[in-house]
C-alpha cells in the first residue's frame, strides 16, 4: 500500500506547480489553468486525509467532487470573463488590464 | 306624445364640437356640417310642432339630474304651443341665416370658427326654449350670452368690435345677476324651480313681486330694454348674419321668451306686470325716435329691434300674452329678413351710411324687393305678418284699458313706419349719393331672403285673428301716415334731411340723435366712477399690496442669501472636509492596489504562509 506521504508530496508538488504558474504566467488563461492545479492539489489532500486519518468513508471523495464541480463552474466564469475582456481590450495579458487602476 | 324634442339642441351642439375640433381640416365643409345639423333640428322641430298641434301638451322628463335634501331636479323638456312656435322660428330663421352666411362670410379667415359659434348659438337657444326649469334655462341663457359675446366680437382685430362684445356681455350680465338672484330667491322661498309650478306658488305677494321683477331684470338685459338697451346698437360691429340671428331668433328673443315662460309669476301680482308694460313702452318709444335720426343702416335696424321688443314687453305687460308672443314670431321673420337685406346691401356697397347709398333698387332687384317686403311687414301694412301681430297688440292694450300706453304704442307704430320707409326711400330710391359699384349678391344669399320674405308675408296667417274693423282701420291709418310722412320728407322734399324741421327742433334733434345721452350718462355715472374706483384699487394694489409682496420677496431674498452663505461655507465645508480626508487617506492606501493579479496572489500566499507559520509555531 502506498504510504500517506507519497500522496501528500504529490499534492504539495502540484500545489507548488500551480502557485508558480499563477505567479509567473502573463496570460489570464494560464493563471486560470494554474488555479485548477492548486484546486486539484487540494482535492488530493482531502481524499488522502479522509483515507488515512479518519472520518466517514467517502467524505473526502464527495468533498473532492464538489470542489471539482465548483471549479468547473468558476473556470467557466473565468473563461467568460477572459473572453469578454479580450473583446473589449484585445488582450489577455493581465498587466494590460489596468483601466480600473487609479 | 312627442318624445324626441330633447334631441333638437343636440345636433347644433354636435356640429359645434365637430367644427371647433376639426374646423381647420373641414374648411368650407364646416358650413355644411352646421347647416346639416340645423336641418335635422328643423325636421325634428317640425315633427314636434305637428305632434304638439295634434296631441296637445307634451312636456316630459328626460332624466334625473340632481337630488339633494329631498329636492330633485330633472332634465325636462317643455313642449307647449309657445316653445313649439319658437322652436320652429329659431330653426327656420337660424338655418336660413346660416345658408346666407356661406355667401356673406365666404372670404373670412375664420370661416369654420364662425359656423361653430353659430351652431353653438342655435343649440343654446334651442336648449333654452326647451328647458322646463330655471336652472337649465339659466345654463342655456348664459350659453346664449357667451355666444353673443363671441360672435359680436368675431372680428376682434377691430377694437370697436372687441369693445362692443365686451359691452354686450357686461351689460347683459347686469340683468343676468338679477335673474340669478331671482331664481335663488324663488328657490329659497318655494323649493321649486319648475315653470309648471309657477301658477300657484303660495307665497306672499310682495315677495312674488320682487322675484318677478328680478327675473324681469334678466329679460331687460337680454332683450335690450331700457335702461340696459345700450349694448344692442353696438352689437352691430359683429358680422351681419350674427346681427340677424341675435336680433331675430336668438339672443333678444330669449328675454321676451323668459317673460312669456314665467308669465304665471307675473300674472300673480299686477304691480310687476305694470312695470313690464311701462319699461316696454318707454323702450319702444325711445328706440323708435332714435331710429328716425340715425344714419347707419344696421343701427337703424338695431334700434328698430329694441323698439319692437319694447312692443312685445308692452303687450305682455298689459296682459296680451297672445299678442306679445305672436309678435315675437312675426318679428323674428321680418327682422331677420331686414338684417339679411341690409347685409346684402353692405356686402355690395361696402358702406353702412344710408346717405351714401341710393337708387339701389335698380341694381339689386332681389335684395331690394325683399327689403321692401320686410319694411312693409314691420310697418304694419296689411296683409303682411307685422300688421296682424301689431294690430292685435294695439287692440289688446286698448281692451285692457291703458289709454296712455295705447298712445305711446300708436306713436311708436307711426314712428316705426316712418323710419323704416325713410330707410327704404333713402337706400333704394332716388339717385346714388356717392360712387357705388353695387351688384346683386349670390344666390346663396338671395334665396334665404326670398324664403324669409315669404314667411314675412304669410306668418300672420299662422293663427286666427279676430277682425275688429275700427282697430284695423286705425292701425292702417297709422302705418299709412308714417309711410306718407317718410315719402313727403325723403322723396318729394328731395332733401337729405328735412332741414327746416331740424332747425326748429334743434334741441330735440340733438337729444335724440345723441340717443338721449344714455351712453353718456352711464359713462358719467357708472363707468367713470367705476374706472376711478378701479384706479384707486389699482393704486392700492400696486403700492400697498405689491409693496407688501415686494417686502416679503426682499426679505426672502436676504434670508435666501444668508442660507446660501451658510450652505456654501458651513455645510459644504463639512462635506468637503470629509471628502478631503477620504481623499488624503486614499492617496496613501491606493498604492496597495497595484492592478497586477499576480501581486495579489503572492500577497495572499505569503499571508497564508505566515498564518500557517504562526499556527505551527504555536503562536510564540
Amino acid at each position: 500500500m502506498i504510504p500517506q506521504n507519497h500522496f501528500l508530496i504529490l499534492g504539495a508538488v502540484l500545489f507548488a506547480m500551480g502557485l508558480y504558474g499563477a505567479l509567473t504566467r502573463r496570460t489570464a488563461i494560464g493563471i486560470l489553468m494554474s488555479i485548477e492545479l492548486i484546486l486539484n492539489a487540494a482535492n488530493i489532500n482531502l481524499i488522502t486525509f479522509n483515507k488515512f486519518i479518519g472520518g466517514p468513508d467517502g467524505l473526502g471523495q464527495v468533498f473532492a467532487l464538489f470542489v471539482m464541480a465548483i471549479a468547473a463552474a468558476s473556470a467557466v466564469i473565468g473563461l467568460v470573463l477572459v473572453i469578454a475582456v479580450y473583446r473589449n481590450m484585445k488582450t489577455i495579458f493581465t498587466e494590460k488590464m489596468n483601466i480600473l487602476k487609479w | 306624445m312627442v318624445r324626441y324634442a330633447h334631441l333638437i339642441p343636440l345636433f347644433p351642439f354636435a356640429a359645434f364640437a365637430v367644427n371647433i375640433l376639426f374646423g381647420r381640416r373641414l374648411r368650407k365643409a364646416s358650413a355644411l356640417v352646421s347647416i346639416g345639423a340645423s336641418f335635422i333640428s328643423l325636421a325634428i322641430a317640425a315633427v314636434t310642432f305637428i305632434g304638439n298641434a295634434r296631441c296637445g301638451e307634451g312636456s316630459y322628463m328626460v332624466g334625473r339630474w340632481l337630488s339633494f335634501g329631498g329636492i330633485s331636479l330633472d332634465f325636462g323638456v317643455t313642449v307647449d304651443p309657445l316653445s313649439c312656435m319658437m322652436l320652429m322660428v329659431v330653426t327656420v330663421v337660424g338655418t336660413l341665416i346660416q345658408i346666407y352666411s356661406i355667401g356673406y362670410m365666404r372670404d373670412d379667415q375664420r370661416f369654420s370658427r364662425f359656423f361653430a359659434y353659430m351652431s353653438l348659438f342655435m343649440g343654446s337657444m334651442l336648449g333654452l326654449l326647451l328647458s322646463d326649469n330655471f336652472v337649465m334655462l339659466y345654463i342655456f341663457w348664459e350659453g346664449v350670452g357667451l355666444c353673443s359675446y363671441l360672435l359680436i366680437s368675431f372680428w376682434f382685430e377691430r377694437p370697436a368690435a372687441a369693445k362692443a362684445g365686451m359691452k354686450a356681455f357686461i351689460t347683459t350680465r347686469i340683468g343676468d345677476t338679477g335673474l340669478l338672484i331671482g331664481i335663488l330667491l324663488l328657490f329659497s322661498a318655494t323649493k321649486t324651480l319648475y315653470f309648471r309650478d309657477l301658477g300657484n306658488l303660495g307665497i306672499n305677494d310682495s315677495l312674488l313681486t320682487v322675484i318677478a321683477l328680478l327675473i324681469f331684470c334678466g329679460a331687460v338685459g337680454k332683450s335690450a330694454q331700457f335702461p340696459l338697451h345700450v349694448w344692442l346698437p353696438d352689437a352691430m360691429e359683429g358680422p351681419t348674419p350674427v346681427s340677424a340671428l341675435i336680433h331675430a331668433a336668438t339672443m333678444v328673443a330669449a328675454g321676451v321668451y323668459l317673460v312669456a315662460r314665467t308669465y304665471g309669476l307675473f300674472l300673480a301680482h299686477h304691480s310687476s306686470l305694470i312695470w313690464v308694460a311701462y319699461i316696454g313702452a318707454i323702450t319702444a318709444f325711445m328706440a323708435a325716435t332714435i331710429a328716425t335720426v340715425n344714419n347707419d343702416i344696421k343701427r337703424i335696424l338695431a334700434y328698430s329691434t329694441i323698439s319692437q321688443l319694447g312692443f312685445m314687453m308692452l303687450a305682455l305687460g298689459v296682459g296680451g300674452y297672445d299678442g306679445g308672443t305672436f309678435h315675437l314670431m312675426t318679428h323674428a321673420f321680418f327682422k331677420a329678413l331686414l338684417f339679411l337685406c341690409a347685409g346684402s346691401v353692405i356686402h355690395a356697397v361696402h358702406t353702412q351710411d344710408i346717405f351714401k347709398m341710393g337708387g339701389l333698387l335698380g341694381k339689386m332687384k332681389a335684395t331690394g324687393w325683399t327689403f321692401i317686403i320686410g319694411a312693409l311687414a314691420i310697418a304694419g301694412v296689411p296683409p303682411l305678418s307685422g300688421f296682424w301681430s301689431k294690430d292685435e297688440i294695439l287692440s289688446e292694450i286698448l281692451r285692457e284699458g291703458h289709454p296712455v300706453l295705447f298712445g305711446i304704442a300708436a306713436v311708436t307704430s307711426l314712428l316705426t313706419a316712418f323710419y323704416m320707409f325713410r330707410l327704404i326711400f333713402v337706400v333704394l330710391f332716388g339717385k346714388p349719393r356717392s360712387e357705388l359699384h353695387a351688384h346683386e349678391s349670390p344666390a346663396v344669399m338671395t334665396v334665404p331672403l326670398g324664403i324669409l320674405a315669404a314667411f314675412s308675408i304669410f306668418a300672420g296667417f299662422f293663427r286666427p285673428v279676430e277682425f275688429e274693423p275700427i282697430m284695423m282701420g286705425v292701425s292702417i291709418a297709422i302705418s299709412a301716415a308714417g309711410i306718407g310722412t317718410a315719402y313727403v320728407f325723403y322723396i318729394l322734399g328731395n332733401k337729405i334731411l328735412p332741414a327746416p324741421l331740424r332747425a326748429r327742433f334743434s334741441f330735440l334733434y340733438k337729444l335724440i340723435s345723441n340717443k338721449y345721452y344714455v351712453d353718456e350718462i352711464y359713462e358719467a355715472l357708472i363707468i367713470k366712477p367705476s374706472m376711478r374706483l378701479a384706479g384707486i384699487a389699482a393704486a392700492f394694489d400696486s403700492k400697498v399690496v405689491d409693496g407688501a409682496v415686494n417686502l416679503t420677496a426682499y426679505l426672502s431674498a436676504v434670508s435666501g442669501k444668508l442660507q446660501y452663505w451658510f450652505d456654501l461655507y458651513i455645510v459644504d465645508g463639512i462635506v468637503n472636509m470629509a471628502a478631503n480626508i477620504t481623499w488624503l487617506c486614499s492617496a496613501v492606501f491606493r498604492r496597495l492596489q497595484t492592478g497586477f493579479v499576480q501581486n495579489y496572489i503572492l500577497i495572499a500566499f505569503f499571508g497564508l504562509a505566515i498564518m500557517i507559520l504562526i499556527k505551527l509555531t504555536g503562536g510564540q
